[in-house]
C-alpha cells in the first residue's frame, strides 16, 4: 500500500564542510514501503546523506520532505525517522528493554512495557531483556538497535552500514532477516553501505553515489546490466572497458570500431558523446571459443585472443585473454562441464550479444570504481 | 612467544604473554625483578602510615611523643576529642571540603563538558589558564590571595569563606581534568541515537550524558575532597584564626604532641580505604553480575 | 579513503571525525563562563595584584602604609638576596624528582605490565598513603629518621654515617620527605603513560632479535615519554616551591625559597620582598611549562 504522503524526497541537497563538498545537489526519491539503498566507497558522502536525513546534519542548502512535510530544519527528535547506527549506539548503562522502550516513552506511549516486551520477541531476544548490551553479541546488539528503531514505527528507516561488523555468514543471514523484516512491516529503508553485493540483493532501488554526486539509479539489474558511467560499470561487479571509435550511430545498432573490428551496440546502451567510446563488456557475458568456431551468429566478435591466464574458481574458470592490442580483457565462464577449459597460450575468438554491451563517455576514467586493496574498509 | 597448552587451564594466571613456567631461579629472578622492586617501593611508602598506627597507641610520658614508642595504651582512641580544639578543627575541615567540592565539582563540570563538547576561540588559552593553577606552588597561591583579601580589606574576616574560596580554586583544575578524561573516551554517537529516539537536548541529557559521565564526575569530587581535607600551605595563609585540622596539627608541633592527632590519621586512613576496596569490590561484582 | 581536501583543522573549524562532524554549538562557550570568571577573580586578579605588590616601595610597612613606585629593584635585592635559597630549592627538587623517576618508574611499570589482576589494588596501594595527613606523615618521618631511631642506628652500624651523624636536620633528611611526598605524583602519570602502550609492541620487539634491555630502550622508553615529562613537571614544580618539608624535617640551614616567602610574608610582613620572590618563583614555572607546552601542545594539558 504505497501512500504517496510518505514519500521521502530529497531536493538539491548540499552539505560543505569548509571547503570540502560532501554532497553536491542531490535530488531523488524514495517510494513509501521500499528497500532503497545508498551505494558507494567510502568518502562519497551516502553517510552524510543519511545524517541529514536523520537531522543529525544540517544541509547546507536542499530541502528534504517526507510526503508534504517540510522537515529540512526540524530537529532529530521532531522527525518521523529512526536510524539503526553504523556501531549501534546502545545505551550501555540500561538494559535492553530500556534501550528498546526508550522512543516509546519519550513520546509518552501509555503501553510501552507490552508493545517493547513484543519487539523484543520478535527480534528474538526474549531471554535477554534484562541484560546489558555489553553482554550481547554483535548480531544480538545489532538486532537489539533494529528493534529499538523499528518499535517507533517510523516513516522512513535509515540504516549506516548496519552490518559492516558482522562476520560474513552473519551478515548474509541478517540481511535475509533484513529484508523479510521490511517486507513484512512495509517501511520504507534506506540502506547505506559500501558493499555491493549486499545492495543488490537487499534493495528494490540502488543509487550509486561518488564523491557527492548519484551517478545512477535505479533496479539491481537495470544497474548492473545497462551502467552509463565507468564508475558504475567497475563498481557494481566488473567490465571490460575497450577504447573504441564510433563509425555510425543513426540505426538501431551503433557501431564501433574497436581496435580495428567492428562491433555493434545496441543504441539504447549507448550513453557516449562524441566520437570515441570505451566499450563495455562483463567478464560474464563473454563467450570464448577456438578461432573460427564462434557460435552465435547475430553477436558480436572479436578475433585474435590469446589465453594468458586460467583461474580455476570451482564455481567457474575465469580467464586472461591478452589482445592484439596490448589490453587484456576478462572472462568468465561457468563450469558446466559440457566442454574442455581452456589452456594458456590457446588462441581464441570472444563473442557475446550485442544486448550485453554498452557504450560509456570516452573521457571517464576506465578505472574509476576499481576496487584497490587499499579500499577495502 | 611460547605457548602453553595448560595456559586455558590456569584462571588464576595474569594478564600479560604466556609463558612456558621456567624453574630457573635466576629466570625468575630476572622475569620478577621488576614487580619486586615496584613492591619494595609501596612497602616504603607505606612505612610512615605503619608508624602512624602505631604512635597512635602510644602513650606518652611528657617527651616529644613522637620520638619513641613508650607504651601501650587504647586511651588515645577512646579519648579523641580530649585534645582542645581537635575535634572542631576536624568539624571545620569537613564543613569546609565539603562546600568547596560543591562549589569546584559544579564549576569544573561545566568547563570540562564546555572543553570536550563544543569548539569555540581561545580554546589553547583556556587550556591554559586552567592548567596554571595546578601548576602554581603553593605558596605563590596562597600569597597572593592573601594580599588581594587584605587589599580589599578583607583582613578582618579571613576565616570560612576566604578558606573556600581558595580551596575551590586550586580543585577546579584537577575536577576539569577528571571529568574531561571521562567525557573525552565517551562516544558522542550516543547521544545522536538518543535525539534520533525522540529525546530533547535537556531529556539526552539527563538520560544518556550524564548517568554516563557521572563515574568521572564522582571521581573529580572524590579527589576533591581529599585534596581540600589535606590541604595546608594554601589554608595557612587565608584561614586567619580558623583552625582546619591540618593547621591544628602542624600547630601542635611546637607544644606537646598529642597522640590523638595520630589516632585521627589512623581513622582517616581507614575510612578511606575502606571506601576505595568498597568501590572496588561493588564495581568487580556489577561486571561479574553481567557475564 | 578518498575524501578531497579536507579544510585545514583549527580551533574554530569542526573537527571530523569518522566521517561525523562534532557538533559546534554557539552557546557552548556559555558553559565555560562561571568557571573562567571564578579564574579571572581569584586567580588571575590576585596574580597581578601580587605583580603589582612586588613592585612597592620597600620602605612601607604593614603600619605605614605601602607606595607603588615601580620599584622594580625589590626584584634584584629579592634575587641578590636569597639566591642561594633559591640555588638550593632547584637542587633539592631535582634531585628528589630524579629519584622520584628512578624509584617511580618501575613502579608505574610493574603495574602497568606486571601486576595482573592486582592492578587496581596496586594502584590505589600508590594514592592510598595520601588518605592520611601530609603533615602527620612527614612528621612520622620525623620520628623513622629520628637521631635514637632505626634508621640512623642501622646506618651507623654499617658505616655509611659516621658515629655522631644524624640524618635528621640534613638536607638527606628534606630531600627524602620531598621525594616520599612527591612518589605519587610521579608514578601516576607514569602509569597512564605506560599503559597505554600495547604490550605487544614490545614483545614485536623481542620478536626482532631485541634483548629486553635494549627492546626497554628502543620502544618502551620512547613511548613513555609523556608521561616521564608530565611527572617530572608535577614533581619538581611543587617542590621548588614546597617548605613544610625543610621546616619539620632540617634546620634553618636547609630552608628553600617557600620559607623565606612564608616568612616575609606571615612573620615579616615584608610584603614587596614576599612577592617579588613568588614572582620569580612562578615566572621559572611558567617558563617551564612553556618549554612542554611548545612540545606537546596546549590540549594535552588539561
Amino acid at each position: 500500500m504505497a501512500e504517496t504522503n510518505r514519500d521521502l524526497h530529497l531536493e538539491s541537497l548540499t552539505k560543505n564542510f569548509g571547503d570540502f563538498t560532501a554532497v553536491r545537489d542531490l535530488t531523488l526519491t524514495v517510494p513509501n514501503g521500499t528497500f532503497f539503498a545508498l551505494l558507494g566507497p567510502s568518502g562519497c558522502g551516502k553517510t552524510t546523506t543519511l545524517r541529514m536525513v536523520a537531522g543529525l546534519e544540517d544541509p547546507t542548502q536542499g530541502r528534504i520532505r517526507i510526503g508534504d512535510q517540510d522537515v529540512t530544519r526540524l530537529r532529530p527528535y521532531k522527525r518521523p525517522v529512526n536510524t539503526v547506527f553504523q556501531s549501534y549506539a546502545l545505551f550501555p548503562h540500561l538494559t535492553i528493554f530500556e534501550n528498546v522502550a526508550f522512543g516509546l516513552r519519550r513520546r509518552g506511549v501509555k503501553d510501552y512495557k507490552q508493545k517493547t516486551l513484543d519487539m523484543i520477541d520478535l527480534v528474538q531476544l526474549g531471554p535477554y531483556a534484562g541484560r546489558k548490551p555489553a553482554q550481547l553479541s554483535g548480531g544480538q546488539q545489532q538486532r537489539v538497535a533494529l528493534g529499538r528503531a523499528l518499535i517507533n514505527e517510523p516513516g522512513v528507516l535509515l540504516l549506516d552500514e548496519p552490518l559492516g561488523a558482522l562476520d560474513l555468514k552473519l551478515r548474509r543471514q541478517m540481511q535475509i532477516e533484513l529484508k523479510r523484516i521490511q517486507t513484512e512491516i512495509g517501511v520504507t529503508f534506506v540502506h547505506v553501505t559500501h558493499d555491493q553485493e549486499e545492495a543488490m540483493t537487499m534493495a528494490d532501488t540502488i543509487a550509486v553515489m561518488n564523491h557527492g554526486v548519484i551517478e545512477q539509479m535505479g533496479a539491481p539489474d537495470d544497474l548492473y546490466e545497462n551502467p552509463v558511467t565507468t564508475f558504475v560499470a567497475n563498481f557494481l561487479g566488473q567490465s571490460n572497458l575497450i577504447m573504441t571509435d564510433i563509425i555510425d550511430s543513426s540505426g538501431p545498432e551503433v557501431v564501433v570500431d574497436c581496435q580495428g573490428q567492428k562491433i555493434g551496440v545496441a543504441a539504447e546502451r549507448c550513453h557516449a558523446q562524441g566520437r570515441k567510446a570505451w566499450l563495455g563488456i562483463r567478464p560474464e557475458k563473454i563467450f570464448a571459443s577456438h578461432v573460427g568456431e564462434a557460435e552465435r551468429t547475430d553477436s558480436n566478435v572479436l578475433a585474435g585472443g590469446r589465453i594468458s591466464d586460467v583461474s580455476f574458481i570451482g564455481v567457474s574458470t575465469q580467464y586472461l585473454v591478452a589482445m592484439p592490442w596490448d589490453q587484456e580483457l576478462m572472462v568468465f565462464e561457468q563450469n558446466t562441464g559440457r566442454r574442455p577449459l581452456f589452456k594458456n597460450g590457446d588462441e581464441v575468438d570472444l563473442s557475446w550479444s550485442s544486448e550485453h554491451a554498452f557504450l560509456l563517455d570516452a573521457d571517464q576514467d576506465a578505472h574509476a570504481g576499481m576496487m584497490r586493496p587499499e579500499d577495502k574498509e | 612467544m611460547a605457548t602453553d597448552v595448560r595456559a586455558p587451564a590456569a584462571a588464576g594466571k595474569p594478564a600479560g604473554p604466556v609463558r612456558t613456567p621456567r624453574k630457573n631461579p635466576a629466570r625468575w629472578f630476572s622475569d620478577h625483578v621488576i614487580l619486586m622492586i615496584g613492591i619494595l617501593v609501596l612497602v616504603y611508602m607505606f612505612v610512615p602510615i605503619g608508624y602512624i598506627f602505631a604512635l597512635s597507641f602510644n602513650q606518652p610520658t611528657g617527651k616529644s611523643a613522637n620520638a619513641q614508642f613508650e607504651a601501650f595504651t587504647w586511651n588515645n582512641w577512646s579519648s579523641v576529642c580530649d585534645p582542645e580544639g581537635l575535634c572542631d578543627s576536624l568539624k571545620l575541615s569537613i564543613e569546609v571540603s565539603i562546600t568547596a567540592t560543591i562549589f569546584a565539582t559544579l564549576l569544573g563540570t561545566l568547563m570540562a563538558f564546555a572543553l570536550v563538547r563544543h569548539s569555540f576561540r581561545g580554546r589553547g588559552l583556556s587550556n591554559l589558564l586552567i592548567f596554571l593553577p595546578m601548576a602554581t606552588p603553593e605558596v605563590v597561591m596562597g600569597s597572593s590571595l592573601l594580599a588581594m583579601f587584605v587589599s580589599v580589606g578583607m583582613d578582618g574576616v579571613l576565616g570560612f569563606l576566604t578558606i573556600v574560596i581558595a580551596h575551590v580554586l586550586f580543585c577546579l583544575s584537577f575536577v576539569v581534568v577528571t571529568v574531561k578524561a571521562r567525557l573525552v573516551g565517551m562516544d558522542s554517537r550516543l547521544e545522536q541515537a538518543a535525539m534520533d529516539l525522540y529525546a530533547n537536548e535537556w531529556q539526552t541529557f539527563r538520560l544518556v550524558t550524564l548517568p554516563l559521565a557521572m563515574p568521572g564526575i564522582v571521581a573529580a569530587a572524590l579527589l576533591s575532597f581529599s585534596l581540600s581535607f589535606d590541604d595546608f600551605i594554601v589554608t595557612n595563609f587565608t584561614a586567619g584564626q580558623s583552625v582546619t585540622f591540618p593547621l591544628y596539627v602542624y600547630g601542635a608541633k611546637l607544644k606537646d604532641f598529642p597522640p590523638q592527632l595520630f589516632v585521627v590519621g589512623s581513622i582517616m586512613f581507614l575510612v578511606s580505604f575502606v571506601f576505595v576496596v568498597a568501590g572496588e569490590i561493588y564495581r568487580r561484582r556489577r561486571v561479574r553480575a553481567w557475564t | 579513503m578518498s575524501h578531497g581536501v579536507l579544510p585545514s583543522a583549527g580551533p574554530e573549524d569542526p573537527v571530523v571525525v569518522d566521517g561525523e562532524v562534532a557538533r559546534r554549538r554557539g552557546w557552548g562557550w556559555l558553559l565555560l563562563v562561571p568557571g573562567m570568571l571564578y579564574l579571572a577573580v581569584f586567580f588571575v586578579f590576585p596574580t597581578i595584584q601580587l605583580f603589582l605588590t612586588s613592585l612597592y616601595d620597600p620602605s612601607g610597612s604593614y603600619v605605614t602604609g605601602y607606595n607603588l613606585t615601580w620599584h622594580f629593584a625589590n626584584y634584584v635585592d629579592a634575587i641578590r638576596d636569597t639566591w642561594n635559597l633559591f640555588v638550593r630549592s632547584f637542587i633539592y627538587a631535582g634531585i628528589a624528582t630524579f629519584v622520584c623517576l628512578m624509584l617511580g618508574y618501575p613502579l608505574a611499570y610493574a603495574i602497568a605490565f606486571k601486576a595482573g589482576r592486582w592492578k587496581n589494588f596496586m594502584l590505589v596501594l600508590v594514592i592510598a598513603p595520601f588518605f592520611t595527613s601530609f603533615l602527620l606523615r612527614t612528621l612520622s618521618w620525623r620520628t623513622i629518621l629520628a637521631d635514637e631511631g632505626p634508621v640512623a642506628h642501622f646506618l651507623r652500624t654499617i658505616q655509611i654515617l659516621p658515629d655522631n651523624g644524624r640524618l635528621l636536620a640534613t638536607p638527606v633528611a628534606v630531600i627524602a620527605g620531598l621525594i616520599y611526598n612527591f612518589m605519587p605524583f610521579m608514578t601516576l602519570p607514569l602509569f597512564a603513560s605506560l599503559d597505554k602502550v600495547d604490550y605487544r609492541l614490545i614483545e614485536a620487539a623481542g620478536d626482532l632479535y631485541s634483548s629486553p634491555l635494549s627492546g626497554f630502550r628502543r620502544v618502551t622508553m620512547p613511548l613513555s615519554l609523556p608521561g616521564v615529562v608530565s611527572g617530572t613537571l608535577l614533581c619538581f614544580i611543587p617542590a621548588c616551591g614546597d617548605y613544610i618539608n625543610a621546616e619539620l624535617l632540617g634546620t634553618p640551614k636547609q630552608y628553600m625559597v617557600g620559607n623565606r616567602i612564608q616568612a616575609a610574608f606571615l612573620t615579616e610582613h615584608n610584603y614587596p620582598l614576599a612577592a617579588s620572590l613568588s614572582l620569580i618563583l612562578m615566572a621559572v614555572v611558567v617558563v617551564m611549562v612553556i618549554i612542554y607546552v611548545r612540545r606537546v601542545g596546549t590540549e594535552e594539558l588539561v
